[in-house]
């Protein structure tokens, strides 16, 4: 295990930037969200829960694809893609670390998503570890440790010193070129971060809460569970919810017009809305339960049937502070799955 | 090399044929003229006007016509309403195959094959029609019971009428849903007739068509007492990238484009009801 001063952070943040790209957590018009740190950003590393999710390094909110350039009657499809350079993304909590194993399920899977891996090779993750998680999280539900994330490297911060310890060749690489800022040491301080981190989350109020229902044997017991019409009588369609999940992945592929010609694009979209799957002749999900349903059925059932039991939500939390009608997943769990929730 | 899968290959317009007042048969090649790629009946491929978008259409041709894919497409929403307006030589991007063919090399083998299509529901079973002509042998008896509103909406009438209507150990029946001048053939909806032709329970059935009709045919053949376990049909849900990631075609824990689009009857009872 290594460690640095805390008072040293921005000259780490400088030697990692002065090699590569580096994202984090930076408070930008009073919210931290993850982007591209220099001199003059507000690193924020402390911040729990930045606002959206680091999805966007990997999976980016909109992300060119190709463009199309027509002359008289031919056609021609030109690849837009640079190679990707190496960046680090850094700061990521354990579940969102967990977030990005889900996103790996989907588009590492055959045939592979090859935007996606592009920037997931050529980023180098290191994840922060949890010291003061909140009411609103439940990672613990989902088999996350908050005080252990996994990553290219793992650190922990406590008030004197951030602790780093590289767990990847690429994590290995990178420690080894910032070798100079580091001193050894800190195991002791880490472990007793550890159970202190641990022991605030058996005490945190959805700790306990019961997933025993959410088996891809009860799928159409749950689908057609009366509980879903009153769960989500006053969803908005709103889609903030999937925006800020670090796990949701649905995307559109859209095509813009420009004076080069034509755009294709895709984009983060959201099983909330309406015409999400609407065709020219009927949507199989008319009604804002059916969609409702559809979103919660994906995270605890669908996705887990496909991907060898392993959920789709991590309990980061997000939506549950960021509904303007107070509905999330929490409420389906207590609701749906399973006794022990009563 | 990685196989791009989002990535579509250009290809050009060869020929247009009109069917309908509504449907038009597109015949597609690559640039250098030669066909795009292998598929097998059932699959699909994203077919895409710049600048409008792209969708998911069945390959009606069969895979044994080595020159050219086939696609049947009515005009019924952006894209289709522009591709109808294409002429010959417009170019088009096409990429694919996608989704699980109809078992033509397995289940379907050796057995009785019964074909219920209703309007634009041929374009997905033609290919496969086809596919069994062409490897006549490998297949018994073949019954094709089709109907469409009216004459004129009948999907490929000139194949049928020429090629199919004439082959060996081959029935096809044809209806309309209300009566025509012209016509003296069978007048009535498709489930009726199929309940009236007294089928054999024992034919592997496959079923394409609007959901009503599917519906109520598959009442009907259950009725004359054939098994869920050999009845095949195809979905279709809207879709933007055909592998399993956008997220939107899926039925329960399947994906259309991915686990489909040809189902079995007994394995859409295990899904939920949401297609």
């Amino acid at each position: 295990m290594l460690k640095i001063a805390k008072e040293n952070l921005n000259a780490l943040y400088a030697a990692i930037s002065a090699k590569m790209p580096l994202i984090m957590p930076i408070k930008r018009a009073g919210q931290v969200n993850y982007g591209p740190w220099s001199e003059s950003e507000e690193a924020s590393i402390e911040t729990l829960k930045t606002v959206k999710s680091p999805k966007d390094a990997f999976f980016p909110q909109s992300e060119n694809m190709m463009k199309f350039k027509t002359d008289g009657k031919v056609l021609e499809v030109i690849d837009v893609r640079k190679a990707e350079q190496p960046f680090v993304l850094f700061g990521v909590k354990a579940c969102d670390y967990k977030a990005i194993e889900v996103l790996d399920k989907v588009f590492l899977a055959d045939p592979v998503d090859t935007y996606y891996k592009a920037k997931r090779e050529a980023g180098i993750v290191i994840t922060l570890a949890c010291s003061k998680p909140e009411e609103s999280c439940f990672c613990s539900v989902f088999g996350v440790d908050a005080a252990a994330p996994a990553g290219d490297v793992s650190t922990w911060l406590d008030g004197e010193y951030l602790y780093w310890q590289a767990n990847t060749e690429k994590g290995e690489a990178l420690t080894a070129d910032l070798s100079a800022l580091f001193a050894e040491g800190g195991e002791d301080a880490v472990a007793a971060q550890q159970s202190a981190t641990r022991a605030i989350m058996q005490a945190l109020p959805y700790a306990a809460l019961d997933l025993s229902r959410f088996k891809p044997e009860n799928l159409n017991d749950l689908f057609n569970d009366g509980a879903w019409t009153e769960l989500s009588e006053a969803c908005l369609g709103c889609g903030t919810c999937t925006f800020v999940c670090p796990t949701c992945q649905c995307f559109d592929i859209r095509d813009f017009k420009t004076s080069e010609g034509v755009l294709r694009y895709r984009c983060w979209d959201s099983c909330m809305y309406s015409d999400f799957t609407l065709m020219a002749h009927g949507n199989s999900r008319n009604t804002q339960m059916q969609r409702f349903r559809q979103r919660f059925m994906h995270k605890l059932v669908y996705f887990p049937s496909q991907n060898d039991g392993m959920y789709s939500c991590v309990g980061c939390g997000r939506c549950v502070n960021k509904c303007p009608q107070n509905l999330n997943i929490v409420k389906v769990i207590k609701t749906l799955g399973g006794k022990k929730n009563d | 090399m990685i196989n791009e899968t989002l990535i579509p290959k250009v290809g050009v317009i060869t020929d247009i044929r009109k069917d309908t007042p509504d449907v038009k048969t597109f015949r597609v090649v690559g640039t250098d003229g030669k066909k795009l790629f292998e598929h097998m009946p059932g699959q699909c491929a994203m077919v895409s006007v710049p600048g409008v978008g792209e969708c998911m259409f069945s390959i009606t041709s069969s895979p044994t016509n080595q020159e050219y894919l086939e696609f049947s497409i009515k005009k019924c929403g952006c894209v289709t309403t522009v591709l109808h307006a294409l002429e010959v030589g417009a170019m088009v991007t096409v990429r694919g195959p996608y989704g699980k063919n109809f078992p033509v090399e397995g289940d379907f083998k050796g057995k009785d094959l019964l074909f219920i299509a209703g309007g634009i529901g041929l374009a997905p079973l033609r290919s496969v029609i086809n596919y069994v002509r062409h490897y006549r042998e490998n297949y018994g008896k073949v019954v094709v019971v089709y109907g469409a509103r009216s004459a004129d909406d009948l999907v490929d009438f000139e194949e049928i009428q020429t090629e199919w209507k004439n082959e060996p150990n081959f029935e096809v029946y044809l209806t309309i849903d209300r009566p025509q001048e012209g016509w003296d053939d069978h007048v009535g909806f498709v489930p009726s007739y199929v309940k009236e032709l007294g089928l054999d329970k024992n034919m592997t059935a496959v079923l394409c068509g609007p959901p009503i009709m599917i519906k109520f045919t598959l009442q009907g053949l259950l009725e004359l007492g054939f098994e869920k376990s050999r009845v095949y049909t195809t979905l279709e849900l809207r879709m933007k990238c055909g592998v399993g990631k956008c997220g939107r075609c899926n039925v329960g824990d399947k994906f259309v484009c991915k686990d489909g689009p040809v189902f079995r009857m007994d394995e859409l009872d295990e899904l939920p009801d949401e297609y």
